[in-house]
């Protein structure tokens, strides 16, 4: 056994009200990968930035390099070595890479910066083995690489421990096989990671020891050797559980006709879209991140204008198509971010789940309080949301939550045509459950779903049809029922390369 | 955020910590409350009918003021020209006043100029997208340079009969003007609670993108906003201008960053989407007070200022504690 960077003997948080950590131990060890899994909301985050110094624990003893520590905040974390790269990525987007890679540690005499901080920059890139061009501004870079400045931001400051939260959340397939080929370099050269994330086989595949939390408390510490994923979500569950999808629904006959039919749309980031929506059915979109996928959503949602072609909805061509008029006809989406799309975080549950569809709890512009309590209720009942207290500040649930609180804005209008993006994005185990239930649910009650998920599994689990999009258009169609998931990444992937042959 | 740290809405157990969120959530009535007591104790001649009525009185314009700017800062912008609204609504009032000869049509005016003139800020807001800090910080030049346009910089006083009675008349002993003052914070507080329209600026101010998406029209809101500002700079101008009976350019200086500091002292979030009305009206009044007690304890006035800075300053440090550790 190699020695222990740190320890965490006890250690509890509190927030508020909710008690996140309750006498946790933790031991992370000199170049190891270390895995913290468990539910949204089981204290897994709450582990890894205290390891980082963000949140100092409330009781417990914190060990670092075996000498208990009084004071812990991100500074004497980051003097200890350890940094933390958050999920949402905190690089200052208009500084070249190497500005940001030295932002807080500039060479500098007198606080006048030196020139030719580039041989200490190529000496990162060589240790971290990257391809950036440090004169690229940050804004321009995709998330991947955004990630990789992150990481040699933290090998500028000597770091001997890093902590990923969800790192892979916003990557590709071939991004995270990339970020978990860097990860393996740190360990060979003896540095340790703690790698936050609910992708389960992202952790079996990179992680040496895993720690498994449920409601604030470990479950175990195991090495990855001895998980298997049903394994591990028996642990985060406290029962076994595997994730199963509802039956798939039965096609529906061609001489149906069709709720929504796009023609040749075109919009400014997508073009030449054709496809029908009929209902009851379930169409996937199947595409790599930023293939166009969501470009396509926005289109028939009424968030990007229509530059071209033509959209029928219910037999009537529509035109000066926007959100509003959508909504109003019935046609809505669930966003893929629902911080940044969907929800207002400082508001109730209530509030936002009646936003969208205001008019229907109210009387000539004035709200009826008491119908939109109990819409909105009933909503939350209906999707068992927890807490199911409507009063609540959404931005105070965990993801699951939060994620059916989305939901239930959504549907709280009884759509015709729904369309679902990203929808279990960051949720965990239980909650996707509901969530798969729900959308065969809208099918079976004859609504038209358009079905969005990087996890391709789930599009191709639930879709009665599926399209395949690249280079923002569509490409092609497939038999989800037929199509596995790696043969889907395959065709996907050469898709791709054929566009990019031609372009 | 990732970590599901749910915000305690209720406490059953009074800690340091609940203690802490109470008075960062209640801090502006705790302050009114203790400056009331002090007061009250001080001066047996603090809590009479007239006094009370005075204070109102002298503060309304203000309240109204601090009242719609609320809707303009929830919905995530600022209102920086109320001063120079207020300003050519007086003016203009005393000009038609002085021309027609029209008591009724001169007071009438300023609220209608108020609100063209709010919505010309929204216009420049939403359609030529220019921040609403500067937008009307820019506006507010404009609108000062037609106040000093109407009057050709002079002072035009109004000789009219009546012309007075809305800024110092009263009816049981209460001024007009505090009539008019809750009757608007009373329907403002409605629409800001109870309408679609209300509910629109709180998505508005707190997640724009996500608003839009509902089908909210964000720039509508926006101009709406404005609007709204415009015309209670310009009832308050009514108000201000039948006081004196006379219109000046410089009427009102100061109006603008007085509100926006009443707004954000009742707790009112710089940060859009979350606040309420009643919060600036504590404003209002806690500022006022101070200065009252000022006069009636017999400080020295030259501290006035100090004094209020700092407790502005006390007051929003305190609404950022524990923000950050959310």
């Amino acid at each position: 056994m190699s020695t222990a960077i740190v320890e965490l003997l006890g250690a509890s948080k509190r927030f508020g009200g909710t008690q996140a950590l309750n006498g946790v131990d933790l031991t992370l060890r000199k170049g190891e990968v270390h895995a913290l899994v468990g539910e949204n909301g089981a204290g897994k985050s709450t582990l890894g930035k205290i390891v980082a110094g963000l949140y100092a624990p409330d009781s417990g003893e914190l060990r670092v390099d075996g000498v208990p520590v009084s004071r812990w905040d991100p500074i004497r974390a980051q003097r200890a070595g350890i940094v933390m790269i958050a999920q949402e990525l905190s690089l200052v987007s208009q500084l070249t890479v190497e500005q940001n890679v030295f932002l807080g540690a500039e060479s500098s005499r007198l606080g006048v910066l030196k020139r030719g901080t580039t041989d200490r920059f190529r000496a990162l890139l060589e240790l971290a083995e990257f391809d950036l061009d440090p004169k690229a501004p940050v804004g321009t870079l995709s998330i991947a690489q955004q990630q990789k400045v992150e990481i040699m931001r933290a090998l500028a400051r000597k770091a001997r421990v890093i902590v990923m939260d969800e790192p892979t959340s916003s990557l590709t397939a071939h991004e995270t096989a990339q970020l978990h080929t860097l990860i393996r370099g740190l360990r060979e050269q003896n540095r340790s990671i703690v790698y936050v994330s609910h992708f389960l086989d992202a952790v079996l595949e990179v992680a040496d020891t895993v720690t498994i939390m449920r409601d604030g408390v470990r479950v175990r510490t195991a090495p990855a050797a001895q998980e298997t994923k049903s394994s591990m979500v028996e642990g985060m569950l406290g029962r076994e559980l595997s994730v199963t999808f509802p039956p798939r629904r039965p096609s529906v006959n061609e001489s149906v006709p069709p709720l929504l039919t796009l023609e040749g749309v075109t919009t400014a980031a997508a073009h030449d879209i054709s496809l029908q929506i009929r209902p009851g059915e379930i169409v996937g979109l199947l595409g790599l991140v930023g293939s166009g996928r969501s470009e396509i959503a926005r289109a028939i949602a009424g968030a990007d204008p229509i530059t071209g072609g033509r959209m029928i909805y219910r037999g009537t061509e529509v035109s000066r198509w926007n959100t509003r008029k959508a909504i109003a006809s019935g046609v809505v989406m669930v966003p893929e971010d629902r911080h940044a799309q969907g929800l207002v975080l400082e508001r109730s549950v209530k509030e936002n789940i009646s936003l969208a569809f205001l008019d229907r709890f109210s009387t000539l512009g004035v709200i009826s309080s008491r119908r939109e309590r109990a819409g909105a209720q009933e909503l939350a009942d209906a999707l068992s949301m927890r807490p199911p207290r409507i009063g609540l500040d959404v931005g105070g649930l965990s993801g699951g939550n939060q994620q059916k609180a989305l939901l239930g804005k959504w549907l709280v209008g009884e759509p015709d045509v729904v369309i679902l993006d990203e929808p279990t994005r960051g949720v965990d185990i239980g909650a996707k459950a509901t969530i798969y239930r729900l959308i065969a649910d809208l099918a079976e009650r004859g609504v038209g779903v358009l079905l969005i998920s990087s996890e391709h599994e789930e599009v191709l689990a639930l879709s009665t049809r599926a399209h395949t999009v690249s280079g923002g258009t569509i490409v092609g169609e497939i038999d989800p029922a037929t199509l596995g998931v790696s043969d889907l990444l395959a065709h996907l992937f050469s898709v791709d390369l054929t566009i990019g042959a031609t372009a | 955020m990732t970590t599901a740290t749910a915000t305690p809405t209720r406490i059953s157990r009074i800690t340091p910590a609940s203690a802490l969120l109470f008075l960062r959530d209640y801090a502006v009535l705790v302050l009114l409350g203790i400056i009331l007591l002090v007061l009250a104790i001080a001066t047996p001649s603090f809590f009479t009918f007239a006094n009370i009525v005075n204070i109102l009185n002298q503060n309304a314009p203000l309240a109204i003021i601090a009242v719609a700017g609320t809707f303009v800062i929830i919905s995530g912008s600022f209102d920086l020209s109320t001063a120079a609204i207020y300003a050519v609504c007086s003016v203009a009032a005393a000009w038609v006043a002085v021309a027609s000869g029209s008591v009724v049509l001169a007071l009438l005016m300023p609220p209608v100029i108020g609100m063209l003139l709010g919505a010309f800020n929204g216009f420049s807001v939403t359609v030529l997208r220019v921040h609403s800090f500067l937008a009307t910080l820019a506006s507010s030049l404009i609108f000062k340079a037609i106040a000093v346009l109407i009057t050709g910089g002079a002072l035009i006083s109004v000789p009219l009969d009546g012309f007075s009675e809305l800024g110092r008349g009263r009816i049981g002993g209460v001024f007009y003007s505090v009539i008019i003052l809750f009757i608007f914070i009373a329907v403002m507080w409605f629409v800001l609670n109870g309408t679609v329209y209300g509910r629109h600026v709180f998505a508005v101010g707190g997640n724009q993108d996500a608003a839009q998406l509902s089908g909210v029209s964000v720039d509508r809101i926006k101009v709406a906003v404005f609007a709204v500002s415009g015309l209670a700079a310009g009832i308050a101008a009514s108000i201000g201008v039948s006081r004196i009976a006379s219109g000046q350019p410089q009427a009102g200086e100061g109006l603008e960053l007085a509100a926006i500091a009443a707004i954000i002292l009742g707790g009112t979030s710089i940060n859009g989407g979350m606040g309420a009305v009643w919060r600036s009206v504590a404003g209002v009044f806690l500022i006022a007070l101070i200065g009252n007690g000022f006069d009636i304890l017999g400080f020295n006035p030259q501290l006035k200022n100090l004094v209020t800075g700092v407790i502005i300053l006390a007051a929003v440090a305190l609404a950022a504690v524990g923000v950050k550790r959310r």
